[in-house]
């Protein structure tokens, strides 16, 4: 045997000998750990092993309006201290916040002030009817792009957290373009509980309750500045029903969830009913003693994304910075809210903009008609091939049996994720890939009835359709490319695949099938070939 | 074994204006059920919407289902059986809705209290909300265009610019079929048809590009001969070919469109759909346009020389 048919069958055993390395781990269980540690199985995406993928977009503005309104309070605060008269503050369009003054000095007062503070706003002076004037500050468009940005990380952050406590094996989460985030987790049990955690702004507050406010009035929509109404929930244990009691706070939050330090589950003995248990800081430990030391014998109300939970009697001063947060939780919720209480709040709210979930058993059938499809598909071709090119055909078969190896290895080397329009992919390639031995063979025939001896004819016949080949494949692995670039999900899968597949039957359809003739050709002296 | 003996010559070019006349008119078949049905039958990746596939343990009907989702206010809405399960449903609701409970938790929760609770088995969920759509909407049109541009830079640069017009024009010629006979069969369009379409236009280019290699080959070796004579030869060349590769790709779609399962199944389709009118283009449409293209520019020439 010639030594380039030794080296180039042997390259070709090395490919096959390195192609089945990586391939065990992913159908064979009980692997030494230097090997599953060396290659992953193959990935399987969510439409064949169930799982959830999620886009959730930040609703931005809504933090740019509580960054406003952040703002507001420190303002309060410094007109305040520095006895500037006013009579007004509030939010307007959004971004901008507005102190309305009697006159012109009391204007050029909180002018001044504030352009010592907050150098960054844009102030704006408009007069309005009554003799009022307006100092209008807005936030610059930098901010407000910076705000946003912050808003979608750290909300993107938030849920990290989150999904860590969750409990999800190789989650990804990622940010897409403006504020949009993508979440997978693959083989996720509960989608719905997943989501609520994951989306949950888990804003929590607590808020004074207005005693004196008539209720009556509250609910039809009278309120007393400074006040607005919030529904208690209450769950009847016994029927599960839930309902919702009217009750007025006052606006100004007493203490928020961000001083919290550690939130965890614990049981009420007395009701054997679980309950929320939440440690605040230092910072918000001593806030909390000032607050109920300020308000003994007050309701407070803890409020959760504008939900009252509970409405306790501040029944003394509570100096330890612990509290708790009860609402017949059945014992779940109270896990997850200590979860999501924990990893910290949203920024702003989110909304769901797409979501597709597959459930395992959806996903198994695939895989196992996928493979059916596969495997009925290549045995019509087998057969087609061997009773069209006979001999030949065997070796096309061969290749195509090589194909499918080197695929598959490919896709577990590259890490590469197996989806169902992969799969499809995969059948396609079948399909394609013996066409380059069509071609080679339908060139080897005409040479052969030019009367040429078999082993000049698939040597032309190799050389004359070689191009052809590279030209039809290249243009289709364009095709791929493109899809790749535009695809998301599923669709990349299969743009992946078809590539993959692409770029491993060229080199079995050209190289390995013609080291086989040679190999045939080269140990005797055939008058006649089998094609 | 052989199916098409060396000698063959079938008289492809001649036949042209047949093939014209055909090609027009399933493409005028295809226009007027997209102009009729007003537009592509967007699925609700494109569209937006919500769609939960639900398999029930026991044997129901699309009526009782949707009497046991009549007290949600979901607008309009489908109910199809799918898949080879008999119990097996799939319910798309136009709307969707961003909100953490949506719509699918909502049907979930109402096929529960009318099946009970462990008779449903909610298997797949998707929502695609209305911004997102649009999104991929013009994300799947940009993926074609670009897909088409490179192939006219490739082909150019490989072959001729004539070559790849004609090659385009055929692309363009399968791709408006395959979304005409959509339409006709009432067929959703979504992410993995618009895969379906890209595959199709890389089939349909793999076989008009073999024909036109040959055509370039045969040019210098019949330098004697009409244009039209040796696009047809070259046709002739590599028909056995043609219809080898043609027959083993449908063969593997075939087993995906019959074994797939219906997750798959409409991709299957348009790829068998694909598959036969990209045959039919590089043998029929491809080829003879480099003809008809010829004879304009000879007559062209004929009407300056006078």
């Amino acid at each position: 045997m010639s030594k380039s048919i030794k080296m180039r069958g042997g390259l070709v055993l090395l490919c096959l000998v390195l192609a089945l390395f990586s391939l065990a781990p992913t159908f064979i269980d009980n692997l030494p750990a230097w090997w599953t540690d060396s290659v992953d199985p193959i990935h399987r995406g969510l439409d064949l092993q169930g799982g959830m993928h999620l886009v959730l977009a930040v609703d931005v503005d809504k933090a740019v309006e509580s960054r406003v309104d952040t703002l507001i309070d420190q303002t309060e605060a410094l007109l305040r201290e520095k006895d500037a008269v006013y009579k007004r503050i509030e939010r307007r369009q959004g971004d901008r916040l507005v102190v309305i003054v009697y006159d012109e000095e009391a204007g050029r007062q909180v002018e001044s002030l504030m352009a010592e503070s907050y150098p960054s706003l844009e102030q704006e002076t408009l007069p309005v009817a009554g003799g009022f004037i307006e100092k209008h500050f807005r936030l610059s468009d930098d901010e407000i792009e910076n705000t946003r940005d912050y808003a979608v990380r750290q909300a993107l952050e938030t849920m990290r957290n989150r999904v860590d406590q969750f409990g999800v094996s190789e989650p990804t989460l990622q940010r897409q373009s403006g504020n949009r985030i993508l979440i997978q987790l693959p083989g996720v049990a509960d989608p719905d509980r997943a989501i609520s955690l994951l989306g949950k702004t888990a804003r929590l507050e607590f808020k004074m309750v207005a005693e004196e406010a008539n209720l009556q009035d509250a609910v039809a929509g009278k309120l007393e500045p400074g006040t607005r109404i919030l529904y208690e929930r209450n769950v009847n244990p016994s029927t599960g029903a839930v309902t919702e009691t009217p009750i007025v706070v006052y606006d100004k939050t007493a203490l928020t969830g961000d001083l919290l330090a550690d939130a965890n589950v614990r049981i009420d003995t007395r009701f054997n009913e679980p309950y929320v248990a939440i440690d605040f800081n230092s910072v918000g430990a001593k806030r909390f003693d000032q607050i109920t030391a300020a308000n003994v014998g007050k309701r407070m109300a803890i409020v959760l994304d504008d939900t009252v939970y509970s409405a306790p009697v501040i029944r003394e001063r509570i100096s330890g910075g612990s509290a708790q947060i009860s609402g017949s939780f059945t014992s779940q919720e109270a896990t997850d809210l200590a979860i999501v209480l924990r990893a910290g709040s949203l920024p702003a709210p989110v909304s769901i903009m797409e979501n597709r979930t597959v459930g395992p058993s959806l996903g198994l059938d695939s895989i196992s008609k996928g493979i059916k499809s596969v495997i009925v598909g290549g045995i019509l071709v087998v057969v087609a091939m061997v009773i069209y090119y006979q001999l030949s055909g065997v070796v096309a078969v061969i290749a195509l049996v090589l194909n499918l190896i080197f695929i598959s290895a490919l896709l577990a080397l590259l890490g590469a994720t197996l989806t169902l329009p992969g799969i499809a992919g995969i059948v396609l390639t079948v399909g394609m890939a013996v066409d380059a031995n069509v071609l080679i063979f339908e060139r080897i025939r005409e040479e052969l009835r030019l009367g040429k001896a078999p082993k000049l004819a698939i040597e032309v016949g190799y050389g004359k359709a070689f191009l052809t080949i590279i030209d039809a494949n290249l243009t289709t692995l364009l095709a791929a490319l493109v899809l790749f670039q535009f695809g998301t999900g599923p669709v990349k899968g299969f743009a992946v695949t078809l590539s993959i597949g692409i770029a491993a039957s060229l080199f079995t359809a050209i190289f390995v099938s013609r080291v086989i003739f040679n190999i045939y050709l080269d140990s005797r002296a055939v008058k006649r070939l089998s094609i | 074994m052989q199916i098409i003996r060396p000698d063959t010559n079938i008289d492809f070019v001649g036949k042209r204006m047949l093939a014209v006349i055909l090609s027009a008119a399933l493409i005028l078949i295809g226009l007027v059920s997209l102009t009729v049905k007003g537009g592509p039958n967007y699925g609700i990746d494109f569209a937006g919407g919500t769609l939960v596939q639900v398999l029930f343990e026991e044997k129901t009907d699309a009526a009782a289902i949707k009497q046991a989702l009549a007290g949600l206010d979901l607008g309009s809405m489908s109910v199809q059986q799918f898949g080879d399960e008999a119990s097996e449903f799939l319910i798309r609701v136009e709307s969707s809705s961003d909100e953490l409970k949506g719509l699918s938790n909502q049907i979930g929760d109402s096929l529960e209290t009318g099946y009970g609770p462990d008779k449903v088995d909610i298997r797949r969920v998707e929502m695609v909300g209305p911004q997102v759509g649009k999104d991929l909407r013009s994300k799947g049109i940009k993926a074609i265009f670009y897909a088409m541009i490179g192939i006219l830079v490739y082909i150019s640069w490989r072959f001729e610019f004539r070559f790849a017009v004609g090659a385009l024009v055929a692309l363009i010629h399968d791709v408006v079929i395959t979304l005409g006979v959509f339409s006709l069969f009432g067929k959703e369009i979504d992410l993995p048809i618009i895969a379906a379409f890209l595959a199709i236009i890389g089939y349909s280019l793999n076989d008009t590009i073999i024909v036109y290699d040959r055509i370039r080959e045969n040019l210098a070796k019949y330098n004697k001969e009409s244009f039209s004579f040796v696009v047809n030869r070259s046709i002739n060349d590599t028909l056995s070919r043609t219809l080898m590769t043609s027959g083993t790709t449908l063969l593997v779609v075939l087993a995906l469109f019959v074994l797939g399962g219906g997750v798959i199944h409409n991709f299957a389709f348009a790829m068998l759909v694909g598959v036969l009118i990209g045959t039919y283009s590089s043998i029929f449409v491809a080829s003879p346009l480099l003809v008809f293209w010829e004879q304009r520019k000879a007559s062209g020439l004929a009407a300056r020389t006078e």
